[in-house]
């Protein structure tokens, strides 16, 4: 299993041959920071998911939550867009400010966030519906193009952008579930990059892919970052060391420890996160 | 393998037995239930099929010796029936989307639920005498649309189940990712989840229309039947079940043997009915690869 994720890791980073090794590049903080997350805390009825966790997620790179099963990492990432609200008991204390604005306070509308971050989840979900209208539904729900050419040329450019149009463009009508996983997983990104979202959250995006189509969502998330901001949740760590710039290790519900990638995982500060990315549990 | 030990032996033939003797009983109660419908399918091709010409579907209902045939009581089942469906079905299935996508398991919802698998099983006498109460009393006469009213309330609590157990087997997966880029509730409901349950929901409906298509008892208090050619709503209307109940019990030959076409007529609708439903529930999954 390992050898194989090393093999992926070749691949995904011949592909995309522009930008250098993600982890070579690492800076402390290099870009603008876009979500700011303060002393969160979320709870699940009587039941505490998240303490007091503080991070930022820089601009232009690729945030990656890691930590054991339980440990709260996808809870803050559906705090991020507010996904949360949908579970009934579900309560978030502390401040996420996106841009400036706090995206829990009263007069913000959760619909209108969710509007500017896109989501990935674990298992692909397409609509039962065609591949156009699978990536058209953004822009037809915020109605973002004027005309059918319009709306035609945002599906081509999400598609491209995903890395799918060269395999679909000759089905664009048949349905979005007769694809195979990775594409399936290539379309959810698609259809969320539609709407032109400054963030994109993945939740373990490729824990139901294969080694091959894992490589492809790495090589694409590699290169998506360049204009937008990423937040990824993985249960691999040589995923995260491969795509990421930042790591944030979480345990039982704490952040144990946030920095750059290489940093995370050459001289990490805490011991904790020494054992769990040696393998000596987790 | 290990030697079997006497005993553990003996239990496996008994095992082996009551396996067999069970399979057995299952086929028989199949054959039993199978052979019921083929009896009855039976009865009434040979007896109804005799009676099937033109003049059934072109002539209203006549006089004992005249002839006539069943088009008043076919045009007027297909007149209440179809406006039963138009009013119960999208009726029920906003009691169905309700109560999987808004109400889900609060207090109120559990409440209409319940209320609905009770009307789902009221007998359909009281639903007659209670439209014949609201709706015949008071206008001071009998029906078209009473009787339209009467079947809507038969098809409105199943149309509402089957559009609650069909959309509860929508995936959650479909809701989150709309909910994801940003689509209102009803949004996620109509664009995706709607769509996604469209093969079911019709099969549901189509079982309802099957279901009120051979209703008597609700509309004898509330279209009464009508012997005459009538194409008016306000006015007391024919229906196929109610012409099957009038002639089937009179003394004369050849009504009977029209009661018999009448309920061959609606049998074979019901089934063909059902046998679109089935085709149509294939066809969405089929287009939808789900």
């Amino acid at each position: 299993m390992v050898l194989m994720n090393e093999a992926t890791a070749s691949t995904a980073r011949t592909d995309v041959s522009k930008p250098a090794p993600p982890v070579q590049r690492a800076a402390p903080v290099p870009a603008p920071v876009r979500i700011s997350v303060a002393g969160v805390s979320a709870f699940y009825g009587e039941k505490q998911a998240l303490f007091n966790v503080s991070l930022d997620v820089p601009d232009n790179s690729v945030t990656a939550f890691i930590g054991a099963s339980g440990c709260g990492k996808s809870t803050l990432l559906r705090c991020l867009n507010r996904m949360n609200d949908t579970i009934p008991g579900a309560r978030v204390d502390g401040r996420i400010m996106m841009d400036g604005t706090d995206i829990n306070g009263p007069e913000i509308d959760p619909v209108q966030v969710r509007t500017r971050i896109g989501m990935v989840f674990q298992k692909p979900n397409p609509f039962p519906m065609s591949i156009y209208d699978n990536v058209a539904y953004g822009p037809r729900t915020h109605r973002l193009a004027s005309s059918r050419a319009d709306l035609d040329d945002i599906v081509e450019r999400s598609l491209r952008r995903a890395a799918l149009w060269e395999e679909v463009k000759d089905r664009l009508g048949k349905p979005g579930l007769g694809l195979s996983g990775g594409q399936q997983q290539r379309l959810v990104i698609a259809r969320a990059l539609a709407v032109s979202p400054t963030v994109i959250l993945m939740d373990e995006p490729c824990s139901a892919l294969d080694p091959i189509a894992t490589a492809h969502i790495e090589a694409l998330i590699d290169d998506l970052r360049n204009n937008t901001c990423i937040v990824i949740v993985t249960h691999s760590m040589a995923q995260a060391a491969r795509v990421s710039q930042i790591t944030a290790f979480f345990h039982m519900g704490r952040l144990v420890e946030c920095g750059p990638t290489d940093q995370i995982f050459t001289t990490p500060k805490v011991e904790q996160t020494q054992d769990y990315i040696t393998g000596r549990f987790g | 393998m290990r030697q079997l030990t006497s005993a553990s032996r003996a239990r496996y033939f008994r095992r082996q037995l009551t396996d067999r003797i069970m399979s057995g009983l299952c086929l028989l109660a199949a054959a039993i239930g199978l052979s019921l419908l083929g009896l009855i399918l039976w009865m009434l091709f040979s007896n109804g099929i005799g009676g099937l010409s033109v003049a059934v579907f072109t002539q209203s209902m006549a006089q004992p010796g005249a002839g006539g045939g069943l088009a008043n009581a076919i045009v007027g089942s297909l007149i209440q029936v179809g406006l039963g469906a138009m009013i119960g079905a999208p009726l029920g299935m906003m009691v169905g989307v309700y109560l999987s996508e808004v109400g889900k398991d609060s207090l109120f919802a559990s409440i209409v639920r319940f209320v609905n698998d009770i009307l789902l099983s009221a007998p359909s006498v009281l639903i007659g005498l209670f439209v014949y109460q609201i709706a015949v009393a008071p206008f001071g006469g009998f029906s078209g649309i009473a009787g339209a009213i009467s079947l809507a309330l038969i098809a409105m609590p199943i149309v509402a189940r089957t559009t609650e157990d069909i959309l509860r087997l929508v995936p959650q997966a479909y809701r989150d990712g709309a909910i994801a880029l940003g689509s209102r509730e009803n949004e996620v409901v109509r664009k995706v989840v709607l769509p996604a349950a469209f093969g079911g929901i019709l099969t549901g409906v189509l079982l309802a229309v099957a279901r009120i298509a051979g209703e008597t008892a609700p509309l004898l208090f509330t279209s009464l039947g009508n012997t005459n050619w009538s194409t008016d709503i306000t006015q007391p209307m024919a229906s196929l079940p109610i012409a099957i109940y009038r002639y089937a019990g009179s003394p004369y030959g050849e009504w009977v043997s029209l009661a018999w076409t009448g309920a061959l007529l609606i049998t074979v609708g019901v089934l063909l009915l059902n046998i679109l439903s089935r085709f149509s529930h294939a066809a969405v999954a089929g287009r939808t690869g789900g």
